[in-house]
């Protein structure tokens, strides 16, 4: 479960740029939820994201993952309960080393690392079935540079990487959106995948108002740092595109303000 | 006199210290390729490694025991490195630079406030000397063998790992749970160690320490890293292995001295060695940038 309380976040506090990017935002979010989280450009959406993940920390407010108290906790010592996928394929793999490698180093997330083998065989094999049953043509090659694989390939291995060690909760933050339509649709299916099958808490930024549409089950919208419309259940199997932009107009005041988002 | 002869006869002692050179380049690989930051410090670690094993061994103590205390030595100067980086928040770079240079009167103190030291190997116990060389070849390449077996093993580890992991992807390993601050002081570490353990070797095969033996440590080493991966990219190059990658960094440190040693045969005045040595290695370190560039 993860519980944000009153969350505040302003950049570049008391200069010219100075800007409010989280403005009170309260969720709870239930055992196994997955939630897609959208937004116009500059809404706050990856911010709370970092904020969950601990990128920085909040000026403000508390946040809560299965009751642990992670408010003041540096992003690597979050990791433990935390699996990350970024929006640039290149950031949530070492491009250096080999695939089995970086599958190796997520195993162990929230571990002390020592000095025994940094892979074993039995892992090995372990990672080899599990790449089979994505089927992204990777089992077969363990020992390859991730630096050698396609962004979508790597966008798919950093999910595997996310969930190898069953995180408390997965952030997705526009993990599609740097891919072309094809792929990105792979992807979101090995994260549908992967999210029904270990029944994890699942948090997904997106810009994409189809995708927050048709995936998870529950949508928010954000406007200026605070969460405008929290949609679940029923009203959300019935969602439209129009709808959500009649819904968001209501809610907000305003137009929606991001082309991509409508237009995809 | 330019004869071949000359050459020829100098050829050994080059090798020698080649290797020496290559062994602390194997330090600065740590750093410059691993953790991909350059770490000034050498400069001043590999005089802080002569400079103990020179005071130990001339107090009578066993050479491989001073070698060890300097190998030691190298790693709390590393520490102070990666403490300045990562807890003050200083740019790497100029951690190193400020530690070298703080160092140069910690390597004076240490040496009783003199500039240089002599370590007699007629009267000292040393494990490598220029007045036997083919002995000093073969205790270098022992080292060398043995410090690639172990660094192949380290960084095979999942501490190794985690160190190359935070080198080549830092969100990457923020991401996994990896403390990244405390890898890159444990890589400076490792590397100073290194680089104070060829300065402990350095000192004994010349027989003596130097306050100023530091000078362009950096420089050399990274001619060796790259002298080095030039060779193997032409050998190999589909690539190779990370132990072949590292026998590499020896051969290039053997390389560079070897072609320094032509150049002084040559009649080059050696005032003018380190403007060319500089040129070589802007030049190596500038072409793979272009070769990008144009892709």
């Amino acid at each position: 479960m993860l519980v944000l309380e009153n969350l505040k976040k302003t950049f570049n506090p008391g200069t010219i740029n100075e800007k409010v990017a989280l403005n009170g935002v309260d969720l709870v979010l239930k055992d196994g939820e997955f939630v897609t989280v959208i937004g116009s450009n500059g809404a706050g959406k990856s911010t709370l994201l970092n904020a969950i993940a601990g990128t920085w920390l909040v000026d403000e407010g508390k946040i809560l993952i299965d009751d642990i108290d992670v408010t003041k906790l540096s992003e690597d010592k979050r990791a433990k309960y935390i699996g990350r996928v970024f929006q640039d394929p290149m950031m949530g793999t070492a491009a250096d080393m080999w695939i089995e490698e970086n599958l190796a180093l997520a195993h162990r997330r929230g571990k002390k690392r020592g000095l025994a083998p940094g892979i074993d065989p039995e892992e090995r094999a372990t990672f080899k079935s599990l790449l089979k049953e994505f089927d992204l043509g990777l089992e077969d090659r363990l020992s390859t540079k991730v630096g050698l694989l396609s962004g979508g390939q790597r966008q798919a291995l950093t999910l595997i990487m996310a969930t190898l060690q069953q995180p408390h909760i997965l952030l997705l933050d526009e993990h599609t959106a740097a891919l072309d339509p094809k792929t990105a649709q792979k992807v979101l299916e090995v994260t549908d995948k992967i999210v029904r099958k270990t029944e994890l808490t699942t948090f997904m930024v997106t810009h994409n108002m189809r995708d927050a549409i048709i995936h998870g089950d529950r949508l928010l919208m954000l406007n200026n740092g605070k969460i405008i419309l929290d949609i679940s259940g029923e009203e959300k199997k019935h969602l439209t595109v129009e709808k959500l932009l009649e819904m968001f107009e209501k809610a907000a005041g305003e137009q929606f303000s991001n082309d991509a988002a409508i237009l995809s | 006199m330019i004869t071949l002869s000359n050459l020829i006869g100098r050829i050994p002692g080059g090798l020698a210290q080649g290797i020496i050179w290559g062994l602390m380049a194997l330090g600065i690989y740590i750093t410059f390729r691993v953790l991909k930051e350059s770490d000034l410090t050498v400069d001043g670690s590999f005089a802080t490694g002569g400079a103990v094993a020179v005071m130990l061994i001339t107090s009578g103590i066993n050479p491989w025991i001073a070698v060890l205390v300097s190998f030691v030595t190298g790693i709390v100067v590393g520490i102070c490195t990666g403490l300045i980086h990562t807890k003050l928040k200083i740019p790497a770079i100029l951690s190193g630079i400020l530690v070298q240079f703080g160092l140069y009167s910690i390597n004076l103190h240490i040496m009783g406030m003199v500039a240089n030291v002599s370590c007699n190997p007629s009267k000292n116990n040393v494990l490598i000397s220029m007045r036997n060389i083919p002995m000093a070849i073969l205790v270098g390449v022992l080292f060398a063998i043995g410090l690639i077996i172990i660094m192949y093993w380290y960084f095979g580890t999942e501490q190794g790992c985690a160190i190359r992991a935070t080198g080549n992807n830092m969100h990457m390993a923020l991401a996994q749970g990896i403390n990244v601050n405390n890898m890159k002081v444990i890589g400076f570490a490792l590397s100073n160690g290194l680089v104070a353990l060829a300065g402990a070797l350095m000192a004994q095969y010349q027989g003596f320490s130097d306050i100023n033996m530091g000078r362009g440590a950096i420089v050399i080493g990274l001619a060796a890293i790259i002298i080095g991966e030039v060779l193997s990219e032409i050998i190999f190059p589909k690539g190779c292995s990370f132990y072949l990658r590292l026998l590499f960094v020896i051969l290039g440190g053997v390389v560079y001295y070897l072609i320094m040693i032509v150049v002084l045969w040559l009649r080059v005045d050696s005032n003018d060695l380190k403007l060319a040595t500089a040129i070589i290695v802007m030049l190596a370190l500038a072409i793979p940038n272009f070769r990008k560039g144009n892709k």
